[in-house]
């Protein structure tokens, strides 16, 4: 059976201090996160510890297929960087040399998308916070891409929360035919290649960001020889029941339509392998190969060889998974995919498809490749500029620039799904259905006695010697149908540990 | 969003999708233009001036 879908995203951002002699991205990152926490009321008082991440859960060298295979690199965790909490439940945080933010754990793709976008705003107002704090002629900018063109990647990473009993195998099989086939329409887009030895036709440009960085099909990295699917067992809640799938092979993307394709189309993917209802199997020839072959093919017309010496198309994958996808709410219902929310992934999947077929250009306004690649084509034409020419270059970085007044994104005509008064408030306001709901509103109330937290735990220090630990390993629970009353109720964190205690959470 | 209404094109028979009015072809295709036009313009203005320099200097450390 099909568990819940709880979904997530992380960003890590690219970064550039500019007017900086001797810029340092780690330096910078901590100032950006810092310079947001101090200004928007989410850093402590003076005089007491910041809210920290609790580690004593994280284990991403767990791997998925019971051991890994000799070789293989573990990710380390940094713990002494800035890592925050915020009221939203969200983790903001430096990973590596990049301003990363997570997500809080969101039940549908809508709120998903939501709470991206809110991320966008953190950025947005980070910045700004960094600008009072540095020198006149210093700035930091964020960017939300993938590459900087060098060979050098960052990533984007999703979550999905599946069902234990489902093998590994299984996901890694079916997920594979849906990650390398649903570039179509959640790339977003890049100039040039950085694959030695792959070179793209005349225009030079491909529709993922991404898929030069995938190197072989399973695995537990995601700094070098990163996988198409992530093999990270870490599920951060019951690891009886759940497996977290931890997806690294997207594009981060402004289009909301992008994303909220992506992780919809994604989860509903992952309920067809939970309740054995894909259409049949698509298991590539060579599927590294086929992502990029996929990345690279503009018309979408390019044939995909499979195992068993048929061939298929990017497009046909989808057809039949969305068939499939629409069967599935059909005969199942959507209760495991975001309810209401799920008719209408698949109703936009179908439109963008049919678009896809017929007319990409027209999809300017929802996908991210098609709207940058119609800026480039335009600006190229209005100042009869060679494709190689570096304002094409900076135009493809500077569309993924989060600052309002620099976006190329923020001026495509891209269509939005999310209010953005709501995106505000998502700032600092937790989702109401999952657990990120009992998380926030513990930071937005009791903060002074949060000593830590993480995914699936809260650290209280209430005074009374040791400290109490409420564990939250349902990511269903803890919503504001649960809990909304309690907090409402109680007027400290003593009171409501004493009544978590008595009832349970 | 009314630009993507005027754009949308109908999806392929036999997959059904409704298909919606639209203008004549000429006068959207001049819409197009038009915005697309001005949105050039936005361009001119905003995008980094140095392009040269701006590029070669976005150098980011690998992440994840």
């Amino acid at each position: 059976m099909a568990v819940p879908k709880t979904l997530g995203l992380e960003t890590e951002y690219g970064i550039v201090h500019r007017g900086a002699s001797e810029p340092n991205p780690i330096s910078a990152s901590s100032l950006l996160i810092n310079a947001y926490l101090i200004a928007h009321g989410q850093a402590p008082e003076p005089g007491r510890a910041a809210v920290g991440w609790d580690f004593t859960d994280e284990t991403p060298g767990n791997d998925a297929r019971g051991g890994a295979p000799a070789g293989s690199l573990a990710p380390e965790i940094e713990t002494h960087l800035v890592n925050a909490v915020l009221t939203n439940g969200a983790r903001y945080y430096v990973d590596h040399a990049h301003p990363e933010l997570s997500t809080p754990e969101c039940a549908d793709a809508l709120s998903t998308v939501l709470y991206d976008r809110a991320a966008e705003l953190i950025a947005a107002r980070s910045m700004e916070a960094a600008r009072m704090l540095l020198p006149p002629g210093e700035e930091i900018v964020v960017y939300k891409n993938n590459s900087d063109g060098k060979g050098n990647s960052y990533g984007c990473h999703e979550n999905y929360l599946v069902s234990r009993a489902v093998p590994f195998s299984r996901i890694v099989t079916d997920a594979t035919a849906h990650f390398v086939t649903r570039q179509i329409y959640c790339g977003a887009g890049k100039m040039g290649s950085e694959t030695s030895g792959m070179r793209l036709d005349g225009a030079g440009y491909q529709l993922s960001q991404r898929a030069d960085f995938i190197e072989e099909e399973v695995g537990l990295e995601t700094t070098l020889k990163r996988p198409i699917v992530n093999t990270r067992d870490e599920p951060h809640a019951d690891a009886a029941k759940y497996r977290r799938l931890h997806v690294i092979v997207g594009d981060a993307n402004m289009s909301q339509v992008a994303t909220f394709l992506k992780v919809g189309t994604t989860a509903l993917v992952m309920a067809l392998i939970e309740d054995d209802a894909m259409p049949r199997e698509f298991r590539f020839a060579t599927p590294v190969a086929a992502l990029r072959q996929v990345s690279r093919d503009r018309q979408l017309r390019q044939p995909l060889e499979l195992a068993d010496g048929g061939t298929v198309t990017a497009l046909g994958v989808q057809w039949e998974l969305l068939a499939a996808a629409r069967a599935y709410l059909e005969q199942r219902g959507a209760d495991a995919v975001g309810g209401e929310v799920a008719h209408l992934v698949v109703a936009r999947w179908e439109e963008v498809l049919g678009g896809l077929e017929c007319d990409p250009g027209g999809l300017a306004g929802q996908v991210d490749w098609v709207a940058k690649l119609r800026l480039l084509e335009g600006f190229r034409d209005r100042h009869g500029l060679d494709f190689q020419d570096a304002r094409l270059r900076a135009l493809d970085i500077q569309y993924h620039d989060l600052r309002p007044d620099r976006s190329l994104a923020a001026r495509a005509g891209l269509e939005t799904l999310v209010d953005e008064d709501a995106a505000v408030e998502a700032m600092t306001e937790p989702p109401p259905d999952t657990r990120a709901f009992f998380r926030g509103r513990c930071l937005q109330k009791f903060a002074a006695e949060v000593v830590a937290a993480n995914w699936d735990s809260i650290v209280f220090d209430v005074g009374e010697g040791s400290l109490r630990r409420v564990s939250m390993t349902e990511p269903a629970r803890g919503t504001v149908s649960h809990v909304g009353d309690l907090f409402d109720e109680c007027s400290s964190a003593m009171e409501l540990l004493r009544r978590l205690g008595s009832a349970g959470a | 969003m009314a630009e993507r209404e005027q754009i949308r094109k109908p999806a392929p028979s036999p997959r059904e999708q409704s298909v919606e009015e639209s203008p004549p072809a000429s006068e959207r295709g001049s819409d197009i233009k038009a915005q697309l036009d001005d949105l050039l313009d936005e361009i001119d203005e905003v995008l980094e001036t140095n392009a040269e320099d701006f590029v070669k200097s976005y150098i980011q450390k690998g992440g994840e």
